[in-house]
């Protein structure tokens, strides 16, 4: 590891973006981990192209917050140097997206969960105070629709399928949906973001979410668990346990080759 | 405004005749201009020929691709140097793509998009693959087929097959 961290900056309207795109950046990661291991080929490629979309998306926002940060004074950094050269504590994203993928139900469930979110998200940055942003969002409120779909279509086949199916949806209903919580818990960085019309609180899009989402699971013939206390901090910088090992596999080139191309 | 007016080299007008022979890299038997994704072409303050692309969809490999094709293929037509840039918004449709540019996706393979309907922004999220399959097959034209995957070989693409001739072919999905 011989190329030096970069400190992006603590500016709230880069600290937004950055829980966007980190939020892409991770979950792309996780589901390109699918590459030649999904359950069936076609599903393989679902996958992939989903991981494409949500890279290609944390691409333009990791881009944005960088200009962002230069308006703002700090150094210019580019999309890879945030990507993969940020330690730990400066990632943003949701500590849901950096799970271990987990079997298929579970993976489908998480897709179904982000992606509502981020299609509830997109919609309202499409009319950012941002143009740039409004821009990003208008594109992606298109791919995170498709994603919405499939991975709705999956959650009810499998949750209203054997009893198999059943019970492993049921499993990952158990374990993620706590996780959920951190997707609407709204701070600093949200009030600034709402204050200068950059993009709605987190919070702001929960009751849309879970309505949605309330509507898949009675579909599927699955249930929400009751609220828990349970409050994640990914978004804030503090990461589960598997942080280290995605961010590990993602900057091992770009640390030991700086600036390697090909 | 008409930037042709403002044409007097001829070199935009010029511009637009090389890029409508640039094929798409993932699609090579349509343009770019037939894809839709050439949002303008003039020429700059300083003198630049600027050309103005929408992305497809925000992970596409091929947008770089598409960038460096370009310029080659203006550069190759003396008409460089080129300025290229990348406009967002508003975001690119498969309603963009050309009649000429669906006659020759059907005749390569591909099933050209219908038009995006109105009230696809609400996602309709049960299993609706029969309702959804009305596509026709690009060989014989049989309305007797059905989706395989949402997902095909590239972003932009569903796998679909005839139950007439039997043919697996492919979709490009509106958007």
């Amino acid at each position: 590891m011989s190329t030096p961290s970069i400190q992006p900056s603590r500016d709230p309207s880069v600290q937004y973006l950055l829980r966007l795109g980190d939020t892409c950046l991770i979950l792309g990661q996780r589901l390109g981990e699918w590459c030649g291991h999904a359950p069936i080929l076609e599903e393989d490629i679902a996958l992939t192209n989903m991981a494409l979309d949500l890279i290609g998306q944390s691409r333009a926002l990791l881009t944005r917050a960088g200009q962002l940060g230069a308006a703002a004074g700090a150094p210019l950094h580019d999309e890879d140097q945030l990507a993969f050269l940020r330690d730990e504590r400066d990632y943003l994203n949701a500590t849901l997206v950096e799970l271990p993928r987990g079997d298929f139900a579970f993976t489908v469930l998480r897709n179904a969960m982000v992606a509502t979110f981020l299609r509830l998200m997109w919609t309202r940055l499409a009319t950012s105070s941002d143009s740039e942003l409004a821009g990003i969002a208008g594109k992606a409120v298109k791919e995170a629709r498709y994603h919405e779909q499939h991975a709705a279509d999956w959650v009810v086949r499998l949750g209203d399928g054997t009893d198999e199916s059943h019970r492993r949806m049921a499993a990952a209903v158990d374990t993620l949906w706590r996780y959920s919580s951190e997707l609407f818990d709204a701070d600093a960085v949200d009030e600034a973001a709402a204050a200068c019309g950059l993009g709605p609180r987190w919070s702001d899009l929960r009751g849309d979410w879970e309505a949605a989402m309330g509507e898949l699971l009675a579909d599927a013939g699955l249930q929400a668990p009751k609220a828990s206390t349970f409050l994640t901090t990914g978004k804030r910088g503090v990461h589960s346990e598997h942080m280290g090992y995605i961010l590990a596999d993602m900057q091992y080139l770009q640390r030991a080759y700086p600036g390697g191309a090909w | 405004m008409s930037t042709l007016a403002l044409d007097a080299s001829g070199d935009i007008a010029r511009a637009w005749a090389v890029l409508h022979e640039v094929p798409d890299p993932e699609v090579p038997a349509i343009s770019l201009c037939d894809l839709g994704i050439v949002r303008d072409v003039r020429r700059g303050e300083d003198g630049v020929l600027e050309i103005v692309l929408t992305p497809t969809y925000s992970g596409c490999p091929a947008t770089e691709q598409i960038e460096q094709d370009a310029r080659a293929a203006l550069v190759a037509a003396g008409l460089g140097p080129v300025r290229l840039s990348l406009q967002r918004a508003p975001a690119w449709t498969t309603d963009w793509i050309s009649e000429d540019g669906r006659r020759k996706l059907r005749e390569y393979g591909i099933a050209p998009p219908g038009p995006v309907a109105p009230g696809a922004d609400v996602p309709i999220r049960l299993v609706r693959r029969t309702a959804a399959a009305a596509i026709a097959c690009p060989r014989c034209g049989s309305a007797q087929t059905e989706r395989l995957s949402a997902f095909g070989s590239t972003a932009c693409k569903a796998l679909y097959r005839c139950l007439s001739c039997r043919e697996p072919f492919e979709h490009f999905k509106p958007i």
